[in-house]
């Protein structure tokens, strides 16, 4: 749902929009499809063309009273509905309701002779007829790239089709009109060519194994639009894109404060520790107890009876529960409570979409007030820093607007600026804790200290992070923590 | 082409060689015009007797386009004998209508 302040902004453009419903989409178009006119969307096989228009449709109907008509020139009614039935889509029922018509356009070339001039008003009569016998606003043609292989006379076909975008137009139809992509051009046939207000390209990317869905912008005359490649996610619900970046951000920034689990923590951020609602990021090199700190906090928040949940990409849930009983922290309890919920997934078992999906669903699912992320390093492994950069965005995004307090830990190597694998993600981050081992006189000890953080006077002091079987503490300053002498606990 | 087994045999007036000819036009275009005059034409010629046309204007019927898949207009569908044959166009070339209804062996 766009915002009021959103809303205001596109109520300036005086292009009329009618809202897909798909989730983001309307929010990348500035509000929807070019109300009364064609838009085009293209990709390969299987990028979600079909899935796209008929989403189209039935929210239409559903949601904004808006009957449509599908002309498919590919699958049969009987397929076409059986294929959408898994999104929980009844489009038979929806024709019951004369809310939508579906005309299965069959071509069988071998069964068609030419023999003089011809134009395609058949089709026009048969979309004409569909269009008045439920007082359609909607329109989708999947795909009439088809019209190629069946119409011999290619000279014909693509005037009557120009035809057709007219006529489609003339009749204030909000149409959709698929096509498969080309190799050097959008679409095998350039439809493009004939569309001129919105053109929508679909891809489905393979990269090291791992596919991801993306959605782009072409063309979209008269409307600010977002260029970017938008990932989008086809779960059982159907198809979602995610914002890069929201094109406004307007999540209420919360007051409440809530326990770090470690007193001597709080105690460096004011006193009271994180803000609710915020995204917290822990970087630190092997073993420097950043899963400690992730389990921690949300031991503390369970004992506060607050739910959490746990992502883990490295270790398995009793694996997690059997190390954290070492350092004192028993949280078979808050599972046993339902208080906690772990989620071990492995990153390379899904694309980043998936993981995002699994990520946004379970989060609604459970509304918890705390979700941990055990460690987005990982992902890094599934794909580019790039995209896991872009896939935290949204996911920070959707945290905020949820109010949830989010917990990201990220490994960073020996040797390396630590910066710099985390500055990918950092600037997401309202608070950044460091820790890092170093060994003054041979003597190893964990440090620790609040790089940043948003919003509050938080000291810059670094502490000695103590992890022992009664949990987790905090030593005395270190003020110079090359400085031998100035051990904690002495 | 392929011959088909009712045309090998040739024999008297038998139920599997009557043409039912369907003509779908929309309105009284110079295409559907012309198309009615073609077929009736070539129909005279080769199959005296043996044939009945029935033209149906969509623009009156629109619901009729779905059931024979009609596209394009003129569209002739030839629905007895089997199988089920379709010609688009105006039928102005003799020839390819003559062929695509089978109406004699191709050469």
């Amino acid at each position: 749902m766009p915002s009021a302040k959103a809303k205001s902004r596109f109520a300036r453009s005086a292009l009329a929009k009618t809202p897909t419903g798909i989730q983001g989409l309307d929010e990348v178009t500035g509000g929807g499809l070019p109300k009364g006119r064609v838009s085009l969307v293209c990709g390969n096989a299987g990028c979600g063309k079909t899935l796209l228009a008929m989403e189209f449709l039935v929210h239409g109907a559903l949601r904004y009273g808006e009957p449509g008509v599908c002309m498919n020139f590919e699958e049969t009614e009987q397929k076409l509905t059986a294929n959408v039935a898994s999104l929980g889509f009844d489009l038979r029922e929806l024709s019951k309701r004369k809310l939508l018509q579906i005309d299965y356009v069959s071509i069988e070339r071998n069964q068609i002779a030419e023999a003089g001039d011809y134009n395609l008003d058949g089709l026009f009569i048969r979309l004409a007829h569909a269009v008045k016998t439920i007082k359609a606003k909607r329109i989708v043609l999947d795909s009439v790239q088809a019209l190629f292989a069946g119409v011999g006379d290619s000279a014909i076909l693509r005037s009557e089709l120009q035809r057709l975008f007219r006529w489609l137009e003339d009749q204030k139809l909000t149409a959709i009109v698929t096509g498969e992509a080309g190799i050097h051009t959008l679409t095998r046939h350039g439809l493009e060519e004939y569309i001129a207000d919105c053109v929508i390209a679909l891809d489905h990317r393979v990269t090291e194994q791992v596919s991801t869905r993306r959605l782009r912008i072409v063309k979209y005359r008269g409307t600010f639009h977002g260029t970017d490649e938008y990932p989008f996610l086809i779960d059982d619900e159907g198809i979602s894109v995610l914002p890069i970046t929201s094109l406004v951000l307007t999540h209420k920034a919360l007051m409440d404060r809530v326990s770090t689990g470690i007193p001597a923590l709080d105690e460096m951020m004011e006193g009271k520790g994180f803000f609710r609602g915020s995204s917290v990021l822990v970087t630190g090199t092997a073993g420097t107890g950043k899963s400690s700190l992730a389990a921690n906090f949300t031991s503390a928040a369970c004992a506060r009876g607050e739910l959490c949940l746990y992502f883990t990409f490295e270790e398995s849930p009793s694996q997690i529960l059997r190390n954290m009983s070492s350092v004192g922290l028993s949280l078979e309890r808050w599972v046993k409570k339902r208080l906690l919920h772990f989620n071990a997934m492995r990153p390379t078992s899904i694309g980043l979409e998936g993981h995002l999906a699994a990520i946004h669903k379970l989060i609604g699912e459970l509304r918890p007030s705390i979700v941990v992320i055990d460690p987005i390093t990982n992902l890094v492994s599934v794909s580019g820093n790039y995209d896991v950069k872009s896939m935290l965005v949204r996911l920070v995004d959707f945290l905020k607007v949820q109010q949830i307090t989010s917990m990201f830990t990220n490994l960073t190597f020996a040797g390396d600026p630590q910066e710099r694998t985390a500055a990918a993600v950092s600037s997401l981050m309202d608070t950044w804790i460091v820790l890092r081992d170093s060994k003054p006189n041979g003597r190893p000890r964990r440090e620790l200290y609040v790089l940043k953080s948003r919003g509050m006077a938080h000291s810059r002091e670094v502490r000695e992070l103590i992890v022992s079987k009664s949990g987790l503490d905090l030593g005395a300053v270190l003020s110079d923590h090359t400085v031998a002498t100035h051990v904690a606990g002495q | 082409m392929k011959k088909s087994p009712a045309k090998k045999r040739q024999p008297k007036t038998s139920r599997s060689d009557f043409f039912i000819l369907r003509l779908y036009i929309a309105g009284q275009t110079p295409n559907s015009v012309t198309a009615i005059a073609n077929l009736k034409k070539i129909c005279e010629e080769k199959l005296q007797g043996k044939y009945r046309i029935e033209v149906v204007d969509l623009l009156e019927k629109p619901q009729l386009a779905k059931g024979d898949q009609i596209i394009a207009i003129p569209t002739l569908v030839r629905r007895l004998p089997p199988p089920v044959k379709k010609i688009i166009g105006n039928l102005s070339k003799t020839e390819s209508v003559v062929v695509g209804l089978d109406l004699q062996p191709a050469r």
